[in-house]
């Protein structure tokens, strides 16, 4: 809202920032995110391996945050593109939980169903799908289903590799359930009720 | 004897089923007893994470509570569980860190778990990941006097992953870029470790599934710098490494125009090899570049994997010359 911000520079409030946008992120993220220590030095988006397919590095998406633009921070690739791989969580000299805050953007872009230009949501959730069902992983439901959605072209290619899988014996025809599906269940529909608010 | 808790982890029983045949068959020769957690679930991957974090930590964390109760019902009960996963490992272990880190979290977990009559108290249990067991607490001296096979002559590529040394909220690791963990390791079982920059880095994880392009390039560079390097393979001590590697380096080459062939095996599959073990008894033979040219420096032979069985559904049916065949009978046929 640059309006409001203009406002407040008027009125010499030009200190007192909004920053309810990143205290939700960091509050959504597990552990202690760290988030409002960042210091936009940009050693994350230096030390990413992927930073070249995101929209915006992750010191960029910080400073989006830290200024409120929530819209555009909920549309940026880059909570999808990041692969988790801890390499800018390390080197953070603010300790910033950042492939945690990754996690927590993800979750907000599906609910706002803001990010949709990507496979992403849907491999995950039809994974997650999966292990709300059985309790385990099931791969080649899970590869089939996403698959024929979104890469059917890519399908002839991965013949080979999918043939080769399922015939050494890699890729189980059948999913593995759990014995207690119902207890799991149980846990799952109540943590589906609660949200981490202090 | 050393005992600990397992956590197989869902690769472990599918497309990583190498891992666990090769991680059965050296137990014996080191005298290590793993019992595995009765009816643990899924980690959740790096899935559940970015939908819903109390279900996610949730998930994790009944595999710790039913762990838990696992070794409290047990005389000599061991707190430690061992995942051979490098993403199951940093689940479990980020979810009891988290949960000191910011006790809300366990609350709200716990909250979760009663649903189903379980609880865990955050640090009950130590949660580190095979290879740390191995060169820690078995040691490398232990793990030297059991070879019979020496790897002398083998050129391997030492590949840690990244979510094995990283973030490491345990400090557990030698180091979070440069761990030389699986490097020492791999010289005590004789094999000449090659210099490899770029062991932590990244796979591309889910990305093979979601993003390709971004995945590909990132296998391209561990394959290529594995190969200018002159290694004959990589070792790696993740389902997810080795799926990448393996399976996708066929659409990788395709992509890129490229040729290379850097088998990827389990580090326990070459800990099996070196303690005089079978390539068959290890599951090696199923991975999709084949280990066959690699190994054979060392003298091994390498099965040729078993050819798919095609299942006959009738013996009646139009008449086929039988030598399309390759005029072998099968069991079923030959009952009939």
């Amino acid at each position: 809202m640059p309006h409001m911000t203009d406002e407040r520079v008027r009125a010499g409030l030009a200190h007192e920032e909004d920053l309810s946008l990143l205290h939700e992120v960091s509050m959504k993220t597990a552990g202690v995110s760290h988030l409002e220590m960042c210091i936009q030095c940009g050693t994350c988006g230096g030390s990413c391996p992927v930073a070249m397919d995101m929209d915006h590095t992750p010191r960029m998406l910080f400073a989006m945050l830290r200024a409120g633009m929530r819209e555009e921070v909920l549309r940026s690739n880059t909570p999808w593109i990041c692969v988790s791989c801890y390499h800018c969580v390390v080197r953070c000299p603010q300790e910033v939980h950042i492939a945690d805050v990754m996690y927590t953007l993800k979750g907000m872009a599906i609910k706002a169903k803001l990010y949709q230009d990507s496979t992403a949501p849907h491999f995950s959730q039809t994974f997650v799908g999966m292990v709300e069902t059985y309790g385990r992983g099931f791969e080649l439901g899970l590869a089939s289903r996403h698959y024929l959605r979104y890469f059917p072209l890519r399908l002839p290619g991965m013949m080979p590799m999918g043939f080769g899988m399922i015939t050494k014996g890699r890729m189980p025809i059948r999913p593995r359930k759990i014995k207690h599906m119902d207890q799991l269940k149980a846990i799952l529909k109540r943590a589906k009720q609660l949200e981490l608010t202090s | 004897m050393n005992k600990y808790l397992l956590y197989p982890g869902c690769s472990l029983e599918s497309s990583a089923k190498a891992y666990m045949e090769s991680l059965n068959a050296i137990l014996g020769p080191l005298d290590v007893h793993f019992e595995e957690i009765e009816d643990w679930n899924c980690c959740g991957a790096t899935e559940y994470l970015g939908i819903n974090l109390i279900p996610a930590y949730s998930l994790i964390t009944r595999n710790l509570a039913l762990a838990a109760r696992q070794s409290a019902a047990q005389m000599d009960g061991t707190r430690t569980i061992v995942a051979p996963c490098s993403a199951c490992y940093l689940n479990l272990a980020k979810a009891d860190y988290y949960m000191q880190e910011r006790p809300s979290l366990g609350v709200k977990v716990n909250e979760a778990l009663e649903a189903g009559g379980l609880q865990y108290k955050a640090g009950t249990l130590d949660v580190r990941h095979l290879i740390d067991v191995l060169v820690y607490d078995i040691g490398l001296d232990t793990i030297r006097s059991k070879v019979t096979r020496p790897l002398n002559g083998l050129r391997v590529a030492p590949y840690m992953g990244c979510m094995l040394p990283r973030p490491d909220y345990q400090h557990r690791w030698s180091d979070h870029e440069h761990p030389t963990e699986l490097d020492d390791l791999l010289r005590a079982l004789g094999a000449e470790v090659i210099d490899y920059p770029l062991t932590t880095s990244c796979c591309g994880g889910h990305m093979t599934q979601i993003g390709p392009e971004t995945a590909f390039e990132l296998i391209r560079r561990l394959v290529a710098d594995a190969d200018e390097r002159g290694a004959h393979l990589m070792a790696t001590v993740c389902p997810m490494c080795q799926l990448n590697i393996d399976a996708y380096q066929g659409e990788m080459n395709h992509y890129f125009s490229t040729g290379y062939h850097m088998p990827i095996l389990f580090f326990t599959q070459l800990m099996g090899l070196a303690f005089g073990k079978e390539p068959g008894e290890l599951g090696i033979g199923v991975e999709l570049v084949s280990s066959r040219n690699a190994l054979a420096n060392l003298g091994v032979e390498v099965p040729i994997a078993q050819e798919p069985t095609v299942r006959k559904r009738k013996d009646e049916g139009l008449p086929m010359p039988r030598r399309l065949l390759n005029g072998r009978k099968r069991g079923k046929e030959a009952v009939k």
